[in-house]
């Protein structure tokens, strides 16, 4: 099940719809990385409330989003992981360095705005 | 009380119905809450093992009673290469392929019991036990 992938103003939304497959996953990579370029996004925010498991395999692809992401000038928010699969990520081991998350879609485009606004004040 | 299920696992796509019937299977024998994603995450780390280095093989989930407790029996089987040393394969952060390291390990610690028998050049047996709380 492909992610579809809106522009919003200077973000792109990516929205997860059930679950991921390992090529689904890649292939979210690849059009996030392809879109920042296209488009000169700011900021990805990718909503996960609809995965039941995150596993080593997810949560390191989400990762290498964050940071390629972050090379192509764009920052990353990851909202809405759930209850259990946090707990269960936790004992598994998975962590998210450096990642920005928040609770929810609202709360993550605030703080996804903020987080822009400011680093474009530090004249970035 | 539910019966035994089989997934083939040859590509990534098995990886997402194996956990999602061991789901079905561990909510049937009365799994709850949290318990159901950890055993679902479990499924998907083994089952990644075998589409990443045995290429095909299957997942088995089962019912397991006892006189004091009930669970859920997940094994994953393969006929690929083996496992060289187990206990490398079980150490955090270790890996002969492009990955964390922490499907084994991490799947080790999710679940209560956890056996790895492989032969180099046989291929891999993983069980796997929760058991209810």
């Amino acid at each position: 099940m492909p992610v579809p992938i809106l522009k919003q103003g200077d973000f792109l939304i990516a929205t997860i719809q059930g679950a991921l497959t390992d090529a689904d996953l890649i292939e979210l990579r690849d059009v996030l990385a392809h879109r920042i370029g296209q488009l000169r996004t700011r900021g990805v925010l990718i909503d996960v409330s609809a995965l039941d498991v995150m596993d080593s395999f997810a949560t390191r692809t989400l990762r290498n989003i964050a940071y390629s992401a972050k090379l192509r000038g764009a920052e990353t928010m990851l909202v809405g992981i759930q209850p259990d699969v946090a707990f269960t990520m936790v004992q598994l081991g998975l962590t998210l360095e450096g990642i920005d998350t928040a609770l929810d879609f609202e709360e993550g485009l605030a703080a996804l705005s903020q987080k822009i606004t400011r680093e474009r004040a530090r004249g970035r | 009380m539910a019966g035994e299920v089989r997934v083939p696992i040859n590509t990534d796509i098995d990886i997402v119905a194996a956990r999602q019937q061991g789901r079905d299977l561990a909510a049937r024998i009365g799994f709850a809450g949290s318990d159901l994603t950890v055993i679902a995450t479990a499924i998907s780390e083994v089952s990644r093992n075998i589409v990443s280095y045995a290429t095909r093989g299957e997942l088995l989930f089962h019912a397991v009673e006892e006189p004091t407790r009930r669970g859920i029996v997940v094994i994953a089987r393969d006929d690929g290469p083996g496992i060289g040393n187990v206990d490398d394969a079980l150490r955090d952060g270790f890996s002969t392929g492009n990955s964390l390291g922490l499907g084994l390990p991490g799947a080790r610690r999710l679940m209560d019991d956890f056996e790895v028998v492989s032969t180099v050049g046989k291929g891999t047996t993983i069980t796997m036990k929760k058991w209810i709380r």
